[in-house]
């Protein structure tokens, strides 16, 4: 029953009930271990696991680093003197590595909007976003040079096994960083349009798109960037572009050419970087 | 007619009961006052009624204009969208848009699903935003974003939106906690207005009675998640609030105010039947 109080009437009835509001805020809970004892924990995990995997990962081995030092300065000596003689097909084959990685990501950032939404807990129930999770973990596993591998026996050599490679890959990457960003949205504003009788659809267009919209450009640009080394290294096994020239000419212990193409491959990441920084400021 | 039923609506989140066994009503045309300390249960009680929440038990049953929103916890789908306007203490703009997008937003449930979901808005829905915008004073400012805005024009354009949405019924969940004073006589005054001209019904949650006193004939007091108090503003004397609330009272009342000199009228109404009271 409802305990309604009229000014005078009820007044005595209320008064023993008359408790501060505040005294039935639950307590807080209690400290937890106490800082110091947990840190010293997990450092102890930490050099245990370092000192495990010493053996396995032959880091006996970091001698050699000085030991052997005259071969590796033989071997760079060999880069010292970069040959771009053929320097119109090495920025060819560049630019084809970069047009891979465009699109490669294009695909992935269209594909990782409906993907990133559903695996996001805030907007999709359990049933759908742990089947989409686990399917982007799959995507994002596997690395793209296996992918490549795969799309070489499906379409066979060229570019386009790079562009499918690189575009599941990261599909399983920026899914999860979309999802991470729609997972860290101000819900109110999106339960403000839906009291103004909007669909899901449009909750999620006017509600979170807008919130969420600067660090997706700025993950898929990031990604743009990290794409363009990768379609490098996919160019070794077969996918066309500037690896493809690179490791031939490594493999024929051409190296004043395998220099220049590295200092091509330098160049273009970093003036990538440059555009992206541009391009950034301008939508945020 | 009924404007907003709520019936033996609880709703517990694990040990802290938000809402015991809430029933009120709430006529056609009717400015409301809903006032109680922090957690007495107002915003719970407002979330409720808008549709954002579902009661807990078979019991709990709110009304909206003779349709049922929720019974028993579940939501009713056939009811009418956007039937019931809110707006927010911390106004839940869409910061990253343009204030006229945002208004804009509030004809979501009118216009047909593909046009809003894609963006198109005809002339008349924009000189409608536009219209809206002007009504609470602040037309000037319908291209900028809506980050740019201070409080009390961010309220105020919340408001535009619901005036879009041309619900019969606007609910606020303090609007004005988060304003400066005179910042919040204006959202105020422009509530009143809605309430006057279009005989919309307002339910507004308040931490200040003054602004009961000021701006509502009638006012529903919550405290533990109770309705404690319904009938006259006028009744709500500052020693009655001490009575009601104990020492939380103090933060219902600003500590300027004057002295509330009107003394306390008994009421022979339980809160059942809250419309008698005006008869």
């Amino acid at each position: 029953m409802d305990r309604t109080a009229t000014p005078n009437g009820a007044a005595s009835a209320l008064t023993p009930a008359t408790t501060p509001a505040k005294a039935t805020a639950p307590a807080p809970e209690s400290a937890r271990t106490p800082g110091g004892f947990r840190n010293l924990i997990l450092l102890a995990v930490l050099i245990t696991a370092l000192g495990i995997s010493w053996g396995p990962a032959e880091m006996g081995n970091w001698t050699y680093l000085f030991t052997d030092s005259g071969n590796m300065a033989e071997y760079a000596s060999g880069f010292l003197q970069p040959d771009f003689g053929q320097w119109r097909s090495y920025l060819e084959e560049m630019i084809v590595t970069i047009q891979i990685a465009l699109w490669g990501t294009f695909l992935a950032v269209i594909l990782s909007v409906p993907f990133g939404i559903l695996s996001a807990h805030n907007m999709a129930p359990w049933w759908i976003n742990q089947p989409v999770r686990r399917l982007m973990d799959l995507f994002r596993a596997i690395h793209e040079v296996v992918f490549a591998v795969l799309f070489v026996v499906a379409v066979g050599l060229g570019p386009f096994a790079g562009v499918m490679a690189l575009f599941i890959h990261t599909t399983g990457i920026l899914a999860k960083l979309f999802s991470e960003a729609v997972e860290a949205i101000d819900p109110r504003p999106v339960e403000a349009i839906r009291t103004t009788g909007a669909s899901r659809m449009q909750q999620v267009i006017y509600g979170v798109i807008p919130q969420v919209l600067p660090l997706w450009i700025s993950y898929s640009l990031y990604r743009l960037e990290s794409n363009v080394r990768s379609a490098t290294v996919l160019g070794i096994i077969g996918a066309g572009g500037i690896g493809q020239v690179l490791f031939e000419s490594i493999r024929a212990f051409y190296y004043p050419q395998s220099s220049a193409i590295l200092i091509i491959v330098i160049l273009t990441v970093t003036v990538m970087d440059l555009i992206s920084q541009q391009l950034r400021k301008l939508v945020i | 007619m009924t404007a907003i039923s709520v019936s033996n609506l609880s709703k517990r989140y694990g040990k802290t009961t938000a809402l015991d066994q809430v029933s009120l009503e709430l006529q056609r045309g009717e400015m409301v006052a809903l006032i109680g300390a922090s957690g007495s249960g107002k915003s719970t009680l407002i979330r409720h009624i808008a549709g954002l929440e579902m009661g807990d038990g078979t019991a709990g049953k709110v009304t909206v204009l003779g349709n049922i929103s929720q019974d028993g916890g579940r939501p009713n789908r056939s009811n009418k969208r956007g039937a019931v306007s809110v707006i927010f203490q911390q106004f839940n703009l869409v910061t990253r848009l343009s204030v006229l997008t945002n208004v804009l937003i509030g004809n979501l449930g009118r216009v047909p699903r593909w046009r809003g979901t894609i963006g198109v808005f005809n002339k008349a829905e924009k000189e409608k935003a536009q219209a809206a915008l002007a009504r609470v004073g602040i037309p000037q400012v319908a291209a900028q974003r809506s980050s740019t805005l201070s409080g009390g024009q961010q309220q105020r354009a919340a408001i535009a939106r619901t005036l879009v949405q041309q619900a019969e019924i606007l609910i606020a969940d303090e609007p004005i906690s988060a304003l400066d004073p005179s910042s919040a006589r204006r959202v105020m005054d422009v509530l009143a207005d809605i309430n006057n001209q279009d005989n919309i019904t307002v339910l507004v949650s308040l931490h200040q009675v003054e602004y009961a006193r000021r701006y509502c004939k009638r006012t529903i007091a919550m405290r533990d998640g109770r309705i404690v108090y319904d009938g006259p503003s006028t009744a709500l004397s500052n020693a009655f609030l001490a009575e009601l609330y104990g020492d939380a009272s103090e933060e219902l009342v600003l500590p300027e105010a004057p002295a509330e000199p009107m003394p306390a009228v008994p009421l022979g109404q339980p809160a059942r039947q809250p419309a008698l009271m005006h008869a």
